[in-house]
């Protein structure tokens, strides 16, 4: 599995997601801001398949079990709080790690350069509204610890190592040997990162990540006056059934309906 | 900013405004109709020059009313008009035409967003405006109550009903109420742009598969007449045409725009490959115009009296959206009210905006 497939599908999936909030937003404001996010999404989704393959084939022909996304931004919208909880924990997880991505040298540094600064403002807003809502009326303040709680279980599998990524984020750190200079190495030797399939050590470093995951999110949470949901992690299946293809039942029912137009009139071009 | 919308609102309700386009307002002392006779032909002066009447300036009751109606109902129309495309967002058949359509509908959102800041100019709100789209009391257009059958809709919709919205819309960047003129310069642009992806989503289906091709065809011939209705009755049944050309709201007629409208087409759907229904079209010398067919008034009127296929629909939808985000919206209210430093809370409007009775 490659990791452009798994980030691709975050993104393509979560963009459907918020493409059905369409003409449903509780504000004019909100429709504006569901579709930009969507759009973003979409556009990194683009990108990253189009590394992988065809974008269209892999987006419309392959079937639930060989999508890698997260079980997480595959969960059905329910109300606003429901979306913007999901959206809080993955808009904090994919900017931290696009950040790191961003940072290092590896093939995927120039695309999660450009896409942090789209997802920098998907997390403010996901932020912004979770202090709203937390911190707001006594019935917006219960709906958002519902959401927070809801999908709290789907947030382990996203420190499950992505494999493929490690290896071609990390050769050039590898190679150089200060840290320090990773980034004025890569600059001057330029095809480092396109080497190393076999690099040792991994670039992003998971354990880190998810501390620095789970501090933001709980400083946000307690901000806005709600807690931080305790139960377990794990998922719908063990932690990182997601990134196997293993999904839960909605996703199934999600893919019907992006796919059937293609796959009716197949071979056609649009 | 917000300072700036409230003072505009209090100037723009408060009926001591200066006269338009002149320093010359009424003397002291002068007797109340004349001085009302002062500021109207002062405003005269300004549309015949045409200068642009602001939200600052004296207007007739009956024109900020007919601009409160006809701003409305356009605002209306961009957010209704996101269900029928919206729709096919969750099956739009290429991450590029997904990517296309959603920012199509995100980019009506803020036309609405434009359009209600517009009419808020002249004195109401766009909570008040929504109300009354939501309680039946203001309309949108009559297209939106059509359904969208197939994906190929998505693209009769931009080629046709965009392309009608522009036809209808160009002339309105000259519109005397500046800033409706304003913002009609922007969603004009932008419009533009959904027209030709549009007429290019239509043109690949054409020289697609025989499958796609029908299903183009399909879309045309269910989207051409309600496009055509677009434009509103014929001249000699048109209520409010006469007033809106007299103080420049309206540059032209109702059939003046339809035909405008036909001769463009006729070559477009050549280029396109495919056919309109309506066997009565030819050219004609003489008027070096496009003759057509009879529109079905008897649909128009159906439809505008809630009777279409999709009116229901799309006022339920509407309403439930507004009333399933209360809670968000009153969050947001309470938030912003523990949030807000006490300075900053005083330079919030005072009083509600006027009410103005719409003559719809």
């Amino acid at each position: 599995m490659s990791a452009a497939l798994a980030l691709g599908d975050d993104a393509l999936v979560l963009s459907h997601r918020l493409g059905e909030w369409a003409g449903h937003a509780p504000v004019l404001e909100e429709e504006v801001a569901l579709a930009n996010i969507a759009l973003d999404l979409l556009g990194q989704a683009r990108v990253l398949l189009s590394l992988v393959g065809d974008e269209d084939e892999l987006a419309y022909l392959r079937e639930e079990r060989a999508f890698r996304n997260l079980q997480l931004v595959e969960q059905p919208n329910g109300d606003f709080a429901h979306t913007i909880a999901r959206q809080l924990y993955f808009s904090v997880y994919q900017h931290l790690l696009y950040e790191r991505l961003a940072a290092g040298d590896g093939r995927f540094a120039e695309l999660a350069a450009k896409a942090v600064k789209e997802v920098a403002y998907h997390r403010d807003h996901a932020e912004q509204w979770v202090l709203r809502l937390g911190d707001g009326t006594a019935e917006s303040h219960e709906r958002m610890q519902a959401g927070l709680e809801a999908l709290w279980r789907f947030t382990g599998e996203m420190f499950q190592p992505i494999e493929g990524l490690d290896a071609a984020a990390t050769t050039a750190a590898a190679a150089t040997a200060d840290a320090a200079d990773a980034t004025d190495a890569s600059a001057t030797t330029g095809t480092a990162g396109a080497t190393g399939a076999d690099g040792s050590g991994p670039a992003v470093d998971w354990a880190e990540l998810e501390g620095a995951w789970l501090s933001a999110v709980t400083a946000t949470v307690e901000r806005a006056t709600l807690t931080l949901p305790t139960g377990p992690r794990t998922g719908a299946w063990a932690a990182g059934a997601g990134r196997q293809g293993l999904h839960t039942e909605p996703f199934g029912r999600m893919l019907a309906e992006m796919q059937h137009l293609h796959r009716s009139h197949p071979g056609a071009s649009w | 900013m917000a300072a700036v919308t409230a003072d505009q609102k209090t100037q723009s309700t408060s009926g001591t405004a200066k006269a338009a386009g002149t320093e010359a307002g009424p003397a002291a002392g002068t007797a109340p109709e004349a001085a009302d006779a002062a500021l109207l032909a002062a405003f005269d002066a300004a549309v015949a020059a045409d200068d642009r009447i602001e939200p600052r300036d004296w207007m007739p009751d009956a024109y900020r009313a007919t601009l409160v109606r006809q701003m409305a109902q356009h605002a209306h129309s961009e957010i209704i008009g996101m269900q029928p495309e919206a729709n096919w967002i969750t099956r739009a058949p290429s991450l590029r035409r997904k990517a296309i359509l959603m920012a199509k509908v995100q980019d009506e959102a803020g036309h609405g967003l434009y359009l209600y800041s517009a009419a808020e100019t002249l004195g109401t709100s766009r909570e008040e405006l929504l109300d009354k789209l939501h309680a039946g009391r203001q309309r949108y257009s009559s297209i939106f109550n059509y359904p969208t059958l197939t994906w190929a809709d998505v693209g009769a919709i931009g080629w046709l009903v965009d392309g009608a919205a522009i036809t209808n819309q160009v002339p309105l960047c000259r519109c005397s109420y500046g800033p409706y003129a304003r913002a009609m310069v922007r969603i004009c642009k932008e419009e533009s742009f959904h027209q030709r992806q549009g007429y290019e989503l239509l043109l690949a289906l054409s020289r697609g598969t025989e499958a796609q091709h029908a299903m183009a065809q399909d879309a045309v011939d269910r989207w051409w007449w309600p496009s055509l209705m677009m434009f509103g009755p014929p001249d000699d049944a048109s209520s409010h045409s006469a007033q809106s050309m007299a103080w420049k709201i309206k540059r032209h007629s109702n059939d003046e725009l339809r035909q405008r409208f036909v001769d463009i087409c006729v070559p477009q759907a050549e280029a396109l490959g495919l056919t309109l229904p309506d066997p009565d079209i030819r050219w004609n010398e003489e008027r070096g115009q496009h003759d057509f067919g009879a529109i079905d008034w008897t649909e128009f009127q159906q439809v505008l009296k809630g009777d279409g296929p999709c009116n229901e629909q799309r006022i339920t939808q509407r309403r439930r959206a507004h009333e399933e985000g209360a809670w968000v919206r009153d969050a947001a209210a309470a938030y912003a009210a523990k949030h807000t430093t006490p300075s900053a809370r005083t330079a919030q409007p005072a009083q509600p905006a006027q009410h103005v009775e719409e003559t719809a």
